[in-house]
């Protein structure tokens, strides 16, 4: 194999498997130290320069961070990062003062935002700083999207939501609520000098099956329902619920009906539990609530009496792959199954929608009506308008819209100075610096604990059932949350290799306690994993490799379960090895912070 | 600050054949200086004692005193052991081992311990062919009362405060040799290739067996003008041959006509490739005259340089019980007075 090249950025940045992992690359270990340290503020901020919203995504995030996570490579769980980011939300000071003043005068570029939720914020926030005129529109008469519309109360209070949307309002963005934006060419035909849609995937599936028109009244879609119970519009639903689908949706959904007055609510899934595309923990906290999720069982057909709905009739079916693990559902021959229903909510996935962008405008769609799009600066066909957040490539999650907005943001600032989108993109921005304070000695807390992950409390069922505003998370306490702190492996503290240092004692390779470290002659890399003092199973961490050592052979570091304890390094006689903290920061549109 | 070594292993660490994993046979974090050869050699202990499926329970380690004799508690700390007096680590050997033949004993010694205060003990155990394994970890100075030169450093040999030794060295091969020991390596702590297999070898002989381990000082020693330095060392290296020991479970399974093998007393094999010319591994003259030709050039034979195979050891030697003092009851040591009439009677 080649030397690696460690002056390139994402070499390190991937050793930092959350923050490789986290769509918008938030430096996690960094504010996990913070958290630990009691310095609330500082990892509130550095949060908020990377994912805007630290306090909703600290109770909403699909985290997929955690399943990244090394420690969940060397014990069984991974660190809660999303929990930790929550403790920096909910006890940070006062944070205003610290947030990037907003000119006075304009730089006399408009830009028009379709869409109030997360990607349009993040777009706003970048870009309201460097002077730009932006104006929002949303449908709603308040500002964040899907994270008012979509998400429960008792997930995310909207004090919470209405503090960090606040933030970026408060930056002197013009607002045009309760204003559908009907037509994309009325939009066009105002001064905008860009046009960013944020509009999201707004429209839930439907299940077009027998009894589906006459039960209309009790079958509703979930996205559609969790805005109205949101708004207020809906606030009570049957006793016997059905919920269809296995998302997240649909574990707000049968939550949601038990706090409406559904005291018998089932999922029913077509697919196997493991099969799921619910977070796990958000499946966990449906079955608390005493959710049954029945799986395996697609629908058939809505049964109507006399114009009510009475239930569905289920088939069943059994999960079968094939060689390319192709899933196909195959009846078992067991008799279909009736289960009662007043109402049934269908949450089985939603998709962009948009009737009001005219089709000959310059904006060219593609498969399954999305926008064709540069996978970059997400621009479209049309050089002025800009898509991100699920509007762009289809559903994905908060955490993907605000990386989206980020760019778009970058962007849209570039495109206002007439500069190239590609080109002229800014590079990461990287800092590497050596930890070493003395003997036995880092500017980290490099001992590594044995706790597991520690469990976060919740509100008392009875009374949370009650009220569909009551929080059911309750979030860690300080004395936890360093706890948990403390089981961040500093991933992104690495291990630097010097060659010209190394006088090949073998002491990292006898130290290191996970048998890391081997020093032996070249070979191409699927040669030498089978080479290496410990297995090395997992292609998707690198080998670290180093030049030519005297002695002919090479230095050779799996990444995969290197605990960051420093040990190699403590133990190196020369600093060959040495501990630097990577700093890996994705550039935005300004320095917020 | 903190300096202790993680609880997490590999996850994927294998168990070897009596149901541990290699991190069963570490010991506790090592004290000394960052690189110091000693520390190679605990992990090359550590590892032989793993491949070779040694349950640690089984086996003693025995120390005097020094850097080197500080390791014991850096590997097997599942293992009997026993830190004793400076240099007198054979008689406390000794008395272990005639009290009981059934472990399997280890000792450690330095070059200080070994090649000065202890060399009275050093020779004895050798002319006794106690059965144990002595490892020399040999840095050729003292490196815990800041690095003099040792016994066994070279005439010529530069320390790191610039004095050069004038004396000749001691080298202990040489001499465990002409003392008639039955089993004579020499290593680098470099080298774990070349020193787990030699230490393998070392606890399956039946008899005393010496590995003269050259030890890098990090600290006080690894000057380019010291002939024990890495760089040093690693430049003059010369082998005898490269080593595999293959077990007695595997040895059945192996052909050995091509190359050299010697059979162990407990028949396990030494399978030797690459000889070097003019060398018979069971030949001790042979070996006298290859560790003289290569100190002519200039050079550090490592690997065996003597085996035999045929080693009668001390409890051969001395007729003593087949069984531990311990197991022995009264009824074994008095046997009641119609066995001491028939010995008695004897001599009538």
């Amino acid at each position: 194999m080649e030397a690696t090249n460690i002056h390139d950025p994402e070499y390190f940045h991937k050793v930092v498997d959350c923050q490789y992992a986290c769509p918008a690359h938030t430096p996690v270990p960094e504010y996990i130290r913070l958290i630990a340290a009691e310095r609330y503020t500082d990892a509130y901020m550095i949060n908020w320069e990377s994912n805007v919203f630290p306090g909703i995504l600290g109770r909403t995030c699909d985290r997929p961070c955690e399943p990244a996570c090394r420690r969940g490579r060397v014990e069984e769980e991974p660190v809660a990062i999303c929990r930790l980011k929550r403790v920096a939300a909910d006890n940070k000071d006062e944070v205003m003062h610290l947030m990037p003043t907003i000119p006075q005068e304009k730089n006399g570029k408009k830009i028009a935002l379709i869409g109030g939720g997360p990607a349009s914020l993040t777009v706003a926030r970048d870009l309201a700083p460097l002077g730009y005129e932006i104006h929002l529109y949303d449908e709603w008469y308040k500002g964040g999207g899907m994270m008012r519309t979509q998400i429960p109360a008792f997930r995310l209070p909207e004090s919470v939501l209405d503090e960090e949307v606040g933030y970026i309002l408060n930056m002197g963005i013009h607002t045009h609520f309760n204003h559908y934006v009907s037509s994309m060419k009325e939009v066009l035909d105002m001064d905008y000098d860009a046009i960013f849609v944020g509009t999201g995937a707004p429209k839930g599936r439907d299940l077009h099956l027998p009894g589906r028109e006459e039960g209309a009244a009790n079958i509703h879609i979930g996205i559609e329902f969790l805005a109205n119970v949101a708004f207020e519009h809906t606030n009570k639903i049957g006793r016997k619920v059905i919920v269809l689908g296995g998302g997240n949706t649909a574990m707000d959904c049968c939550r949601t009906s038990r706090r409406l007055g559904g005291d018998e609510v089932k999922v029913v899934v077509r697919s196997p539990f493991e099969d799921m595309k619910a977070s796990p923990w958000e499946i966990q906290d449906a079955i608390r609530e005493d959710i049954p999720i029945k799986n395996n069982m697609p629908p058939k057909e809505f049964v109507v009496e006399n114009g009510h709905l009475k239930g569905i009739i289920f088939e069943k079916v059994r999960a079968e792959y094939d060689a390319n693990g192709r899933r196909s559902l195959v009846s078992t021959g067991e008799p279909d199954e009736f289960i009662e229903a007043d109402d049934v909510i269908i949450a089985i996935g939603q998709d962009n929608a948009f009737p009001w962008v005219e089709r000959d405008l310059g904006i060219e769609f593609g498969k399954w009506d999305i926008p064709v799009l540069n996978k970059k600066t997400f621009q479209s066909t049309l050089p002025k308008v800009f898509f991100g957040g699920d509007a762009a490539f289809g559903p994905e999650n908060i955490i993907t819209a605000v990386a989206h907005g980020h760019q778009a943001a970058i962007s849209i600032d570039l495109f206002c100075q007439g500069k190239d989108l590609v080109q002229d993109r800014p590079a990461p921005m990287t800092n590497l610096v050596n930890q070493k304070m003395g003997i036995h000695e880092w500017s980290y807390d490099s001992f590594v604990t044995v706790d597991e992950r520690f469990l976060v409390p919740h509100a008392d069922k009875v009374v949370s059932l009650q009220n569909r505003k009551v929080e059911v998370e309750l979030g860690f306490d300080a004395s936890t949350a360093f706890k948990e702190a403390q089981r961040c492996l500093n991933c992104d503290v690495q291990t630097v290799f010097e060659t010209n240092k190394c006088i090949e004692c073998d002491a990292c390779v006898d130290i290191c306690p996970t048998a890391c470290i081997t020093f032996t002659v070249n070979g191409e890399e699927a040669d030498l994993r089978t080479r290496l003092s410990a297995p090395a199973n997992n292609t998707s961490q690198d080998l670290y490799v180093s030049e030519i050592l005297p002695t002919g052979r090479v230095m050779i570091k799996d990444e995969d379960v290197c605990l960051h304890c420093g040990l190699c390094a403590e133990r190196c006689p020369t600093a060959a090895w040495d501990m630097h903290k990577y700093l890996y920061q994705v550039t935005k549109a300004c320095k917020v912070w | 600050m903190t300096y202790i070594k993680p609880k997490f292993r590999h996850p994927l660490l294998q168990k070897n054949e009596v149901g541990y994993t290699k991190s069963d046979y570490e010991g506790a974090i090592s004290t000394l200086c960052g690189g110091c050869g000693h520390d190679s050699i605990s992990a090359g202990i550590v590892q032989a004692c793993y491949e070779i499926n040694l349950e640690p329970h089984r086996l003693a380690k025995l120390s005097g005193i020094g850097c080197s004799s500080k390791t014991p508690a850096y590997f097997l700390s599942n293992s009997h052991g026993f830190n004793s007096v400076h240099g007198r680590m054979p008689s406390v050997a000794t008395g272990a081992n005639m009290a009981n033949r059934e472990l399997i004993y280890l000792g450690v010694s330095g070059d200080g311990d070994s090649a000065s205060i202890g060399m009275g003990q050093f020779v004895h155990v050798i002319r006794r062919n106690l059965n144990m394994l002595y490892i020399v970890m040999n840095n050729g100075c003292y490196g815990l009362t800041k690095g003099q030169h040792s016994a066994t450093a070279d005439a010529g040999s530069t320390s790191k405060e610039g004095v050069t030794n004038p004396f000749q060295a001691i080298d202990l091969v040489s001499l465990a040799l002409e003392l008639g020991a039955t089993y004579v390596a020499r290593s680098f702590s470099g080298d774990k290739s070349q020193l787990v297999p030699l230490i393998k070898a070392g606890l399956a002989h039946s008899g005393f067996a010496l590995i003269d381990v050259v030890s890098p000082c990090v600290t006080f020693n690894n000057k380019p003008d010291s002939t024990k330095s890495y760089d040093y060392v690693r430049h003059h290296l010369e082998a005898t041959s490269t080593i595999d020991f293959v077990p007695i479970k595997k040895a059945i399974e192996v052909e050995y006509d091509t190359e050299r093998a010697v059979r162990l007393h407990d028949g396990s094999y030494l399978q030797l490739h690459k000889l070097a010319p003019n060398w018979d591994p069971t030949d001790r003259i042979s070996a006298v005259n290859r560790l003289d030709e290569a100190r002519k050039q200039g050079q550090i034979l490592t690997g065996l340089l003597y085996v035999d195979p045929e080693s009668k050891d001390i409890h051969t030697l001395e007729k003593t019980t087949a069984r531990p003092l311990n197991t022995l009851r009264e009824v074994d040591l008095c046997p009641g007075a119609e066995v001491l009439e028939g010995i008695n009677g004897r001599f009538r």
